[in-house]
Formats: structure tokens, sequence, C-alpha cells
């Protein structure tokens, strides 16, 4: 079926771009420790992809329902290109890394497991991980590993859109209203508790210099941006102490048990069926 | 600060202002004898308006609702690829809905007041989106038979008389073509796994194929509007027509699928060239469209919920605008 | 503010212009709401531009849009008919005489 239009606003096209089949047809190996690094990055794009993805068709209105469901597109994209480049050391494919790992086998942070709760502490939440992974994909785009690097370089230009969301959307809830002043604020404190996780070198990334970027390195630039946008937003900067037990080797919040529940219980009702 | 929209649509209401109203209807019937559109600004029957806004906002509205049984299986969905899929489909919904309120708008009823129709109930949507979407065969039927259904509707809307729900519908149509074939795709996958996977493939065939045939409206002899929607270049086929178009492209495909069709009536018929296939429950057409199908009830109780919900937010956008507005005037005026 | 409850809420009215390759024009591609031009630019990238329909994108407010000949009645545009002195087509004499 064609239809033939000269209207030239809706010319379509595929566009080019790094896709998740290409990384498992290049023939490229992960070592061991890349592979590692890699579950990290996908860990924490999976997890906060299927966060948002329960917002669309829940929005607070259907612009914001395409908004936010473009994020989640993006973050499960990004989750498949490092899940399926990390499968690539163990001859696992994307889908075995997503859905029949446990719990204690998942290696995301605390913040991207956090509820949703209002849409303010979505946006809170979206605002602190894409300011951090603005700067994580801005240092992973010059990374010797190639895939790792043509992966940043993708994500990266998605997530500046990412961050530009949050913070327009920082900006209108902190000034708009008492009420949205109010519980954009709540969001805030909620999710700052789990900031440190993001930024705890381990032996994974110690392991991989010049591969990994050394998540303490992203502080700095991280510190000084959130609080310009927080400030320009008329929010407080939260000031409380972080939440103990909280690094990648195995902690994790009582969420992830959930997620996992809901997003893996269909494939495991068929180990080895295909979709 | 007025109404933003007003100024916008009231030259829709002022057309005709002066003018003979004859010559206006008479410039009206030429447009749609010469097969032209008619564009928002002309001057048209009330009925025509009417009648538009109507179908064009419950066609908005049925992309809006749709959007539920399908995203309640983005969470569950059994691949990453299937998730991205879905989730990309269902944003597409979300996206032809506002095509479609923005095509309805022109006709000059805003979205807030068409969508506030939808959660008073006084707006109908497609009866399909009322039955539960339980297992993920059923995001494969949805695809295949709901949205094939939708195509073989929509195809002949690309060239509806009203110019902006024309232009709506390729838009659609354009974008819609993947999403049949992802439901397709679904159920063959389905029907070529396991034999437990198969039986879900044709449990969801099962269900949503009668309700499929009735998206396409009751019998044309109980179909007293579609005349006059057909006479103004809206409809360009019957009810009957498009349904029977349906089933003929239906039966080879699910042949191909190796999934049978759920009517025992159905049959090829050499001389009229054409599917016969079996009556359809009217009765239950009726009963879910009016507000008693399996999920009516928690389709309207979600869209409340969002919009209600996230009203504070929309307020503050709106507050933050006024706010900056303010600002930069008075920035101007130092 | 004297503004009803209804309008603190909604959203304006924004038009859509689509550019879809460099050399062409902006295309009129449809509407959206926004609370305001920053939001609506992004809203407008999310709606028309999901499959690469784009390079560039304006929104301009619905009612900032002025229209010509609102009736439609075609008088607007009637000096422009006729005048086929205006088009190439119109002189004959030339037929057959080169690059001209």
């Amino acid at each position: 079926m064609s239809f033939a239009s000269n209207d030239s606003a809706t010319k379509q096209s595929a566009g080019i771009a790094i896709t998740a089949e290409e990384i498992a047809e290049q023939g490229i190996t992960a070592s061991e420790d890349v592979a590692r690094y890699a579950l990290y990055l996908g860990d924490d794009a999976l997890m906060l992809g299927q966060r948002l993805s329960h917002w669309i068709s829940r929005a607070p209105e259907l612009e914001e329902d395409i908004a936010l469901g473009n994020i989640a597109l993006d973050l499960v994209g990004h989750a498949r290109f490092f899940l399926t480049y990390a499968g690539t050391a163990w001859g696992k494919t994307e889908d075995d890394l997503a859905y029949f790992r446990d719990e204690e086998e998942f290696r995301s942070c605390r913040l991207v497991e956090q509820e949703n709760g209002d849409f303010g502490q979505t946006i809170a939440r979206q605002l602190i991980f894409s300011y951090y992974q603005h700067e994580l994909y801005s240092k992973l785009v010059e990374s010797q590993d190639e895939t790792l690097a043509a992966i940043a370089a993708k994500a990266l230009k998605e997530v500046q859109y990412h961050q530009d969301h949050a913070a327009q959307w920082l900006l209108r809830l902190g000034i708009g209203t008492e009420e949205s002043h109010r519980r954009i604020q709540e969001g805030l404190y909620y999710m700052w508790p789990y900031i440190d996780d993001l930024f705890h070198d381990d032996d994974v990334t110690a392991a991989l210099p010049g591969i990994a970027v050394q998540p303490s390195s992203l502080r700095e630039n991280f510190d000084r941006r959130i609080a310009e946008i927080i400030s320009e937003a008329t929010l407080e900067l939260p000031q409380v102490d972080q939440a103990w037990g909280g690094d990648r080797s195995g902690e994790f919040s009582e969420a992830r048990g959930h997620i996992l529940a809901e997003m893996q219980v269909l494939a495991r009702q068929f180990p080895g069926a295909t979709w | 600060m007025n109404a933003p929209q007003a100024d916008h649509l009231k030259a829709v209401s002022d057309a005709a202002l002066g003018e003979d109203e004859q010559a206006a209807q008479n410039y009206f019937d030429q447009l749609i004898s010469e097969d032209s559109r008619v564009e928002p600004r002309d001057w048209m029957p009330e009925g025509y308006r009417k009648t538009l806004t109507r179908q064009v906002s419950q066609h908005a509205h049925s992309e809006i609702i749709g959007m539920q049984p399908e995203a309640n299986w983005i969470t569950r969905a059994p691949s990453l690829k299937r998730k991205a899929i879905l989730m990309a489909k269902v944003q597409d919904e979300a996206g032809h809905g506002l095509y479609l309120y923005s095509a309805a708008e022109t006709l000059g009823t805003p979205r807030d007041v068409l969508n506030q129709q939808l959660l008073d109930g006084k707006a109908k949507y497609s009866s399909i989106f009322n039955y539960p979407a339980r297992t993920w065969a059923d995001i494969g039927a949805i695809g295949w038979l709901v949205d094939g259904a939708a195509i073989c509707n929509q195809v002949p809307l690309c060239r509806a008389s009203y110019g902006p729900y024309g232009r709506a519908m390729v838009r659609i149509c354009k974008e819609e073509s993947f999403h049949q074939r992802q439901g397709w795709e679904i159920l063959y996958e389905l029907s070529h796994g396991t034999p437990e996977q198969k039986q879900m493939a044709q449990d969801a065939v099962n269900r949503f194929y009668g309700p499929a045939l009735q998206m396409f409206g009751p019998p044309d002899e109980d179909s007293p509007n579609s005349k006059q929607s057909m006479a103004w270049n809206i409809k360009r086929f019957s009810n009957d027509e498009l349904r029977q178009r349906f089933v003929d492209m239906m039966v080879p495909q699910a042949e191909a699928l190796g999934l049978t069709l759920p009517d025992p009536d159905l049959k090829w018929n050499e001389e009229r060239g054409h599917y016969d296939y079996g009556k359809l429950d009217w009765n239950e057409f009726k009963s879910v469209i009016s507000g008693h199908g399996p999920c009516n009830v928690q389709r309207m109780q979600r869209r409340r919920a969002a919009h209600s919900e996230g009203a504070w937010v929309r307020e503050a956008a709106a507050e933050y605008a006024r706010k900056m507005e303010a600002h930069n005037a008075e920035l101007i005026g130092a | 503010m004297s503004d009803t409850t209804q309008n603190t809420r909604e959203w304006p009215l924004w038009e859509v212009f689509v550019r879809s390759s460099r050399g062409l024009s902006h295309v009129h591609a449809g509407s959206l709401h926004a609370p305001d031009a920053t939001m609506a630019l992004r809203n407008a990238r999310d709606l028309y531009t999901r499959r690469n329909e784009g390079t560039s994108v304006w929104v301009v407010p619905s009612d900032a849009i002025l229209s010509s000949d609102p009736d439609h009645k075609g008088g607007f545009f009637e000096s422009a008919q006729g005048k086929s002195f205006r088009h190439a087509t119109y002189y004959t004499k030339s037929e057959g005489v080169k690059h001209l």
C-alpha cells in the first residue's frame, strides 16, 4: 500500500544510526571486564526505561505521553546496545540478560529503580539521571573501546534531549504554582539520597582505564550543573545525607524485585521460546 | 487573556455573515460535486460540521483509549525488541489522537471541550477497546485484526472531503502500515512456536475477530447516517462493503499464519467473488458500545485519573508561561 | 487574573511547520497544544518528526496567523485569473526557436 503524497512534511525515513542487531552481528566479543561494565550501563538504562514506560497512557497531557514515551524508548534502545554487547562475552543475547538474570545479578543503581511517584518525582529522577548520563556519555565517546564509544555517541545525542526535557519541566514546576513548587521539591528530596551511588569507582571501572569512565570523575561537573538548574528553578538544593548501602556489587532497592517480576513474567513462563 | 484558540476559530462561524446562505450552500455543494476539498474557513452546513466533529473526535478518542490495552503489555513484553516496538506503536497512537484532535479543532470545537465530552461519557469511542488484552497474543491480534480493520476503514478516509481530516488520515495511514505488520508478525512467531504459544495465538484471534468485524459499524440497513456521510464524500464505501473487503483480505492472511478464523459459515462464494461470512452478534456490539463491555469502566477511569492527576502539572506550565510573559513585558517596559 | 479556571489550565494552540530536508520550504504539518513556545517546539519534534520527517521545525501561535479571504469567495484571488499573458505558454509565435 502506498500513500503517494506531495506533502513533504510526511516524508519518512529510518535514518542512520547504530542498532542492537548490528552490534550482535559485527562479530566483536567484549572482554569479561568490559562486559561487566556494559552491564552497569545497560541495566541502568533498562530499569529507567521500564519505569518511564509506565507513564505511557497516564501522562498529564497527551503531548507528554509522547515525550515520556520517546525518552523511555531511547533508554530501552541504549539498554539493548549495552546488553547485546555485554552478552558477546558470555554467548548470551540481550534477552537472556534482561529476562533470565535474577535480582542479585542486575547491576543497576538504586536511583533508577525508585518509584515513579507523581510527575514531580519522575522529573526529579529524570533530572538527576539525565544530568549524570550526559556527563557519562560525554566522556565515554572517547573510550578506547570502539563499541562503547559508538554506543555513547548515539546515546549522547538522545540524552541531551532527555536532559533538556527534565530541565524544562524543572523550571515550570519550580516556578509555576505553589503546588508544583512543593511537589517538585519533594521529588528532589525523595531521589537525592541515591545520588552517591552513581559516582562510586569500583573494581569494575578501575580494571578498565581508558575504556570505562571513572564515575568519580563526573561528580564535579554534575554537582555544578545540577545546582545551577535547581537554583534557576527557584528550588532548594536538598541537604540530606546519602542512603546507606548502595554499590553495584549486589546492593539494590526493594523495588527491583517488583520491576523484574513484572518485566520477566511472560518470558519466564516460556523459557527458550521465540517471540 | 482570551481563550487562545478563539481568534483562530472565530472566522469559522463568521464566514457566512452578510452573505446569502443559499449562495454559500451552492458553493459548498459545488465543491462536493467536483470532489474538491472543504477547508476550515469555508462555509459548511451545520450538519456537515456536526457530523465531522463527532466522527473525527470519536476517532481521536478511540486512538487515545486504544493506547490502554496495549500499554498494559509494554512492561511485560517478552523481548526487548518487542518492548521497543510496542512502545513506539502506543506512542504513535497518542500521536494519531493528536493529529485527529488537531483536525477536529479546525471545525470550531477546542480540544479541551472534546476531551471533556470523553471524560463525561458523552462521547463514544470504538467499542473494540473495551475488550481486555489478556495475553501477549492479544497484542498480536490487536495489531493484525484491529489495526487491520482500522486501516481498511481509514484508507478511503484519506480522500474525505474535509481537507484537515483527509490530511490527518494520510499521515496516520503512513504510520499505521507498520502496526498491522508487527501484529501479524507477533502471531506468526507464536503460531510457529510451542503448542502453548500457538494455542495462545488462536485464542486471541478467536476473541478479537468478531469485534474487529464490528468495527466497521452496523449493517448498512441499520446505519441511516451512512448515506448522508457518503453524499458528503466523507465516507466513500458503506460499512458492509468495507467489512467484506476486510474479510476477503483476512482469510489468506490467516492461512499464512496457520490459524483459523472463528466463523463456521466462512466460505468462498464463487458467484459473488467474495467470502460469505456468518452473522455477527449485534446485541453484544450495542451493549459494549453503550458502556457494558468487559473494560468500559476501567478504560474511562484510567483516562479520568490521568487527566485529574495531571491537572497540577498543566496548571504549573500555564502559570510559568504567564509569569515569563509578564517578566518579559516588564523588561521591555523598563 | 480574570481568567476562568478553564483558561488557566488549557494550553494554547500552535501551528507546526516542518522542513523535511535542506533546500525545501517549511510545510504546514498540523497543530498541537503547549504551554509556551519552548515546549511547543519540543512537542512538535516528538509529534511530527518521529520518523525523520524533519530537519527543522517552526511553531507559530495559531492566533498569530492571519488568513486571506476568510470567506473563500474567491475575490481575493480574482485578479490573477485570466491574465494568461503572465505565463510563458501565452507566447506561441516563438515555437521552434531554440533557447527562448
